[in-house]
Order: structure tokens, then sequence, then C-alpha cells
């Protein structure tokens, strides 16, 4: 699936997007965070405070709790600051 | 004719007397046209700064725009809706987004108005990094702009 990250998450982790085959067992959006911030240094520090971080599947809010199968396009994000 | 709203997120400025006069022109059923600008402040909790700069993401932020939009309209009698949201480096001053709301009376085309820009400022997915002297940092979100928008969830 792919994985897109905004803002701050992009820049600690350093990159905009990436293509990534977590396993079977990783199932949620908190698990995928979970996951991805074992990755490494960047990534645990973009993930440092979870509760913090927003996610969308495919274009749509999600909360930590969804169910990431069948989802192309996941993104994670700092709380909004626009308008 | 049902309502129909106009998106944009663009670098460029925007021209208020421009985009009012795009949605009223030949229209005879709007009887008010309520405008929302909001503007880059040369200051950011007591600090000047030099600009923002804003942040989007492609695809999600027309789509979450149009999700608010379309809900505005199934509550309220509406007859026409642009929202342009810029992005890029923007300096103290410039426009940073346009909310235009027509109905037929002021009331519909007010309360639209300030619902459309609390869930955009809490939901649209922008993001402002602010350069000033001390370098640059991205603007922390504030908990009164979730709050604003959850005022308008239905009980």
């Amino acid at each position: 699936m792919k994985i897109k990250y905004f803002a701050w998450v992009r820049e600690r982790i350093g990159k905009a997007e990436e293509t990534v085959e977590p396993p079977a067992d990783v199932r949620t959006v908190d698990e995928l965070i979970g996951w991805l911030a074992r990755r490494g240094e960047t990534y645990a520090y973009a993930f440092e405070t979870p509760r913090v971080i927003r996610a969308a599947i495919d274009h749509a809010h999600v909360k930590p709790d969804a169910i990431i199968s069948g989802a192309r396009e996941i993104a994670f994000f700092p709380p909004m600051t626009g308008g | 004719m049902s309502a129909h709203a106009t998106i944009r997120i663009q670098q460029a400025d925007f021209d208020i007397a421009h985009e009012i006069a795009a949605l009223t022109r030949g229209r005879i059923d709007i009887g008010a046209v309520v405008s929302f600008s909001g503007i880059c402040r040369g200051s950011e909790n007591g600090a000047p700064i030099a600009a923002l700069t804003l942040e989007h993401y492609p695809g999600m932020a027309e789509a979450e725009i149009k999700r608010h939009t379309d809900e505005a309209m199934s509550r309220w009698p509406l007859t026409g809706l642009t929202v342009v949201h810029r992005v890029g480096r923007i300096t103290p001053g410039e426009n940073i987004v346009l909310v235009l709301v027509a109905s037929a009376h002021r009331q519909a085309a007010f309360k639209a108005a300030e619902f459309l820009m609390d869930y955009l400022k809490a939901n649209a997915p922008f993001w402002k990094r602010e350069e000033s002297a001390a370098g640059t940092n991205w603007i922390e979100a504030r908990d009164h702009d979730d709050a604003a928008a959850a005022r308008w969830t239905k009980s």
C-alpha cells in the first residue's frame, strides 16, 4: 500500500511517500503506526506521540482503530492548521 | 437550479470582487452573499513573522472541502458557494482563504459561511509553517478550532 506523509511527519521521516508491505497481523491504523515506528530512528521520531498523529485512508479521515485492509493510500499528518 | 460549489486550491492570489461577480452573474435568485477572507497576520503569538508556507494534501483537500460544501448545502437553502484556498508562500497582509456563500436571505448565508470556516480549519488537510527570525516552525493546531467545529455537530 502507498503511504504518504505531510508537514512535520514528512520532515521527520525524510520522505513524502513510499510503498510498504506490512505483515498480515498489522490490521489497524494504530498497529500500522506501531509497525512504521519500528522501521528506524526517523520513523520513531515522527511517531513518538501517536495520539497527535491524524490519519486518512483513501482521502477520508479515519480513527486509530480503522481497518487498513483494502486501502490504496494511507496518509499520516499532524492536526490541520489551514483556513 | 440546485446550488453549485466552486472549489479551487491555488498558489495565486484571488480577487474577492471578481469571485463575487462570477458567483452572482446572471442570477436573480440570490439575495445575499456573505464573504469571509482569511488573511496572513504579521505576528504569531506576539512574535513577528516573515511569511507563512501552506502545504496541503492534493486530492484529499479538494474532497474534504467538497464534503463540507455538500453538508452546508444540505443544511441551509444556499444558491451558490465558492471556496478558494491558497497554498505555497504567503506574506503578511496577503489573502489565504476565501469563502463565499450565496442565498436568497442573509441568515442562511451567514450561518453557512461560519460553519464552513469552522469545519475547514479543523478538518481540511492544510498545514501552515511560519518563517521568523527564530527560523521556521510548524504552527500548532488550536484546541478552540476543534471546539468551534464541534459546536455544529447535530445532537
